[in-house]
């Protein structure tokens, strides 16, 4: 679960990973290594609907605070409640435990308009681990 | 650092790096990038926010020993008959406290009493003082200086002939004595004095921004890049790290030291900013001082505080201070205190409300986050007197 294959991205830098209806998202290696030292995860409330690249949380570091997007619409239906107290797996693990939220996608069309992983590095963010 | 719309700032990055030949760069830019340095815009200057992470490198100038290029800072030489008298009369405090060798913080005001920048002033005798003064403002104040020097004083703007390189933390002394043969036992806090390195003169204070002990080494900008290697080198065994801007802020704002341009402006008084030592209302007439004197009467109606958050988020610049749902300020720094290990802050707020322990809530976010007025430092120094 904690490597980047078969993900697909936002162009903001949010991932998600498809399993059926549920969609889970986490920010990518290149996004975390941006905002660097994360020291608070702002996380949704579970039940909170929300649209396909509207800003569902906020990551805050030592420089500064990081609206995320929602790469996928529908209700979010689970929060990593881990990150309330280890907000730092944002960073050293942004394919696994570092993960943000879940949602139960509403439009599972809506994916195509992601980008894969290899479109994604083409931009020049590489994935990396 | 204010609030950061993520894609907004991604490409706000890649156009810097694109324009990055119109940042200046210090004598230390290709190491800082060798080193990996994540390097940003800050006035002007592609400096290091960080090599490995804020966090560590933080943490790491409590423990042991960072070092800092600060090459960045400006250096105006004020020398000739009458410049004690003049800096007397163009600076707030009282230069007469302290003999050569010794260095005063100082406020440069306009005639209003609002602040034009902070100041480290370095008496290297009644007739030659170095300012070190804010990157961002080296044109502006050397304008404010000169239009106020006598023929018989010259101002001379060194900032492109010299380098600097901050040594902070509690190892700094030993490390330094070790590297360079220097004997610091007898350096005082806001001391200098002059040394040779590698055959070329260097200025050696014991002084710094970050409430550690520590020392700043003042150079030509062709020695600084030897000194560095050394630092960070051979000082590694020692216990050196090289240490960015980022950390930088973290350990001034738990320090309690406000920085101009963030907790002050030309719309700040020194006394509104906590700043009421460093003006010497007894020492004669100086520019700024009957406005600052009709404040000090009436008592600023604002004044700069510390906070602490009493919840998670961190309260950054520009958001709205409010104490039982009345807007009372802002907020003019915030960050996460690695050493606190809390959200710190500074900001505004009215004068009545500056008491600590008074309850306040500051917006994050769209929503109210509980946060109390602290005593500053948030960490004590540990300034050798």
């Amino acid at each position: 679960m904690s490597d980047s294959t078969g993900l697909r991205y936002l162009e903001t830098h949010e991932w998600v990973r498809l399993e059926g209806k549920i969609a889970t998202v986490g920010i990518s290696d290149h996004a975390q290594k941006e905002i660097s030292d994360v020291v608070f995860v702002e996380l949704p409330k579970p039940d909170r609907t929300v649209k396909q690249k509207e800003s569902v949380l906020v990551i805050e570091s030592v420089k500064a605070a990081f609206d995320i997007y929602a790469p996928m619409s529908g209700k979010v239906i689970r929060v990593n409640e881990t990150l309330k107290t280890k907000p730092d797996l944002v960073n050293r693990s942004p394919y696994g435990e570092g993960w943000l939220f879940q949602v139960e996608c509403s439009d599972l069309k809506e994916a195509e308009a992601l980008m894969d992983e290899s479109r994604y590095k083409s931009l020049g963010h590489a994935a990396g681990h | 650092m204010v609030l950061t719309r993520f894609p907004d700032d991604f490409e706000a990055r890649m156009a810097l790096l694109q324009e990055a030949h119109s940042l200046q760069k210090t004598p230390l830019y290709d190491r800082h990038v060798a080193l990996g340095g994540k390097m940003v815009d800050f006035a002007g200057w592609l400096m290091p926010v960080y090599y490995t992470g804020i966090i560590a490198e933080h943490l790491w100038t409590r423990k042991s020993c960072g070092v800092f290029d600060v090459s960045h800072l400006g250096e105006i030489q004020v020398k000739g008959p009458g410049a004690l008298d003049f800096l007397q009369y163009r600076l707030t405090n009282d230069l007469n406290k302290i003999n050569d060798g010794q260095i005063l913080y100082n406020l440069l005001c306009d005639e209003g009493g609002f602040a034009l920048d902070d100041v480290l002033a370095y008496r290297s005798g009644a007739e030659d003082f170095y300012l070190i003064v804010n990157a961002a403002n080296i044109g502006r104040d050397y304008e404010a200086l000169s239009r106020y020097a006598p023929a018989s004083v010259s101002l001379v703007d060194r900032s492109d002939s010299t380098a600097c390189v901050a040594i902070q933390g509690p190892r700094s002394e030993g490390i330094l004595e070790r590297l360079f043969g220097f004997r610091l036992e007898g350096l005082r806090y806001y001391h200098f004095g002059k040394e040779t390195l590698a055959g070329r003169p260097v200025w050696i204070s014991r002084s710094g921004y970050t409430g550690e002990d520590g020392f700043e080494i003042f150079s030509e900008p062709a020695a600084v890049g030897q000194i560095w290697d050394k630092l960070i080198g051979e000082g590694r065994s020692l216990g050196t790290l090289p240490a960015g801007l980022g950390a930088r802020n973290t350990l001034r704002l738990e320090a309690g030291n406000a920085l101009y341009g963030s907790d002050m402006d030309r719309a700040t008084t020194p006394l509104e900013a906590g700043l009421g030592w460093a003006v010497s209302f007894d020492k004669g007439r100086f520019v700024g001082r009957d406005g600052l004197l009709k404040q000090k009467e009436h008592g600023p109606r604002r004044r700069l505080v510390g906070f602490k958050m009493l919840d998670k988020p961190i309260a950054r610049e520009g958001y709205p201070i409010f104490k039982a749902g009345r807007k009372i300020g802002v907020v003019t720094s915030g960050s996460y205190g690695p050493s606190a290990g809390y959200n710190i802050g500074l900001g505004f707020v009215e004068a009545q409300s500056a008491v600590r322990g008074t309850g306040i809530e500051i917006e994050v976010h769209g929503r109210s986050v509980r946060a109390e007025i602290a005593k500053l430092p948030f960490v004590p120094s540990q300034h050798k007197k």
